[in-house]
């Protein structure tokens, strides 16, 4: 209950900020558009030169991308620290997130909330629906009930994983951390992964499990059998259970080494 | 003065050194990024040999020099300009007896210097060993590129420079960062090659800055271009590096009236 006040207090919080500079808002809402417009046309320039890519065609990519889109959506609008090493660990913030009952990583995760990539779930959702009619898939009861778990999974799996990854600023004092340059490899999870060598698979698969926001829940909808990906896509939640625990329990550990910058 | 500006490379380069060890983890990252853009590109081939003018082996060398060009010449100033902006710092900075672009530009070369040596080549050598990648035989077209990479930097951080001084203009351009990210990796070629692009936005892309940053050194560098069209290249790049000194000039000259500090 009190996580709950909090939560809608630093909504309305951030709604007032927000309409201190409201183009900047819808400024914020496009460039987010565009960004996912880019990944699309990325798709289209390739299935320009190709009928399939690894026997999928080119609907079904795309609706791998839309429904990558939901899940990261999501995560973006309740995880937008990339910058938390510069800002709480070198500039000592984290001190006063510590001082604070709240749980630590709840506060900063609510003081850098951005509900506006949620517009990118709609579209995702979007995108999905029509591949979606165009495929001519079925649509029955169960399968809402499993893109709602898949999309919770998937969820769990991007906060585990860039917990895990944020929390490396505790241990490495690094400014520019490692973030940015994990960034790029998100992408690769939306393309069938049948495509790639057995150690990018691996990797993709288990160790970062990106496959798993992307093109393996999707293949639950869309009867790929190969590489038991139908099967696999029902581990979307458990994988998401446990990634979350491993980046919250990296998380507390770095916490209790924090000793704060001294400035 | 001149000195003082050497100085900042220096500094910025010292700064990037005690922080080195994400970059050996940078290293490996890369490399997986371009190992899975290599078995992408390896399904869109498929049977082909040839696709957009490029063989395979020549998409692989193309992909990795191309993304291991983007360590050197990548910097976030765009960020750093838009953040001093937002916490009023840049109003410090107009006192002091220095062009505060020009610092910002010779903190990015510093860093690009950092990524070059620490990155970009111990990361090439990497990926030639686990690709295959055919890297050019003739010293002169080494020689060449290197002047071209030089330019790409500039072009770049010109680019990443106005970015970030629309700051000025909109009080929160983290979006406007985002998407500018985006499209410079995609229009300048580092993403897909502009020659795979449909032919209108093929066409268009000349007109724009962003070729000049990737795809056209990559592609004297990977020999797709060579002799006069190389040359041609060069000058394309010294044009746009001209060019947009002028808007940023605008711009900076605009801002200055523009500037309300924020809190802080």
């Amino acid at each position: 209950m009190f996580y709950l006040t909090l939560c809608l207090d630093y909504m309305k919080n951030y709604a007032k900020t927000r309409l201190t500079y409201r183009a900047d808002f819808w400024i914020e809402v496009l460039s987010d558009l565009m960004y996912q417009a880019i990944n699309l046309i990325f798709i289209l320039i390739v299935f320009r030169q190709t009928p399939s890519l690894g026997g999928w065609s080119e609907a079904e990519v795309i609706f791998v991308y839309g429904f990558f889109m939901v899940p990261y959506g999501i995560f973006s609008a309740f995880f937008g620290v990339w910058n938390f090493s510069e800002r709480y660990i070198v500039k000592g913030e984290m001190d006063r997130i510590l001082t604070r009952p709240a749980y630590n990583l709840f506060q900063v995760l609510l003081e850098n909330l951005d509900p506006p990539s949620l517009f990118g779930s709609a579209v995702g959702a979007v995108i999905m629906a029509i591949s979606w009619a165009k495929l001519g898939l079925p649509f029955e009861a169960l399968d809402a009930l499993m893109l709602v778990i898949f999309i919770a999974g998937a969820t769990l799996i991007y906060m585990g994983l860039y917990t895990a990854l944020t929390a490396i600023s505790f241990y490495s004092d690094a400014p520019t951390g490692i973030l940015p340059l994990m960034y790029n490899l998100q992408n690769y999870g939306r393309y069938p992964v049948n495509i790639y060598n057995k150690t990018i698979r691996f990797l993709l698969t288990w160790l970062l499990p990106f496959a798993f926001v992307g093109v393996i829940p999707a293949s639950y909808f869309l009867n790929r059998q190969e590489d038991h990906l139908q099967t696999l896509a029902l581990l979307t939640p458990v994988v998401g259970i446990v990634v979350l625990s491993i980046g919250l329990a990296v998380w507390n550990h770095g916490v209790k080494r924090y000793r704060g910058a001294g400035s | 003065m001149a000195s003082a500006y050497l100085d900042l490379i220096r500094i910025r380069f010292l700064m990037m050194l005690a922080y080195r060890v994400n970059y050996y983890s940078g290293i490996v990252i890369y490399a997986i990024n371009i190992g899975a853009y290599y078995f992408l590109w390896q399904a869109i081939y498929g049977a082909q040999n040839q696709l957009g003018g490029f063989t395979l082996l020549q998409m692989t060398t193309y992909v990795a020099v191309s993304w291991m060009a983007r360590a050197f010449y990548f910097n976030n100033l765009d960020r750093e300009i838009a953040g001093e902006i937002r916490d009023g710092s840049v109003a410090v900075q107009f006192i002091r007896p220095y062009s505060y672009l020009l610092v910002k530009t010779m903190q990015g070369f510093g860093e690009g210097l950092f990524r070059l040596l620490l990155f970009m080549i111990p990361g090439l050598v990497i990926v030639c060993l686990l690709f295959p990648v055919r890297l050019p035989q003739d010293p002169a077209v080494w020689a060449l590129y290197f002047v071209m990479l030089m330019l790409s930097f500039l072009i770049n951080t010109q680019i990443n420079i106005l970015t970030g001084l629309f700051a000025f203009f909109v009080e929160n351009n983290e979006g406007m960062l985002r998407m500018k990210r985006v499209l410079v990796d995609l229009f300048s070629g580092v993403v897909v090659p502009i020659s795979f692009f449909p032919g209108w936005l093929a066409k268009a892309m000349e007109w724009l800055p962003f070729q000049a940053i990737t795809y056209l050194p990559t592609s004297v560098f990977t020999g797709r271009t060579a002799g006069s069209a190389a040359l041609q290249v060069l000058a394309v790049q010294i044009v746009w590096f001209a060019l947009l000194l002028v808007p940023i000039l605008l711009v900076w000259r605009q801002a200055r009236f523009r500037l309300f500090v924020q809190g802080g």
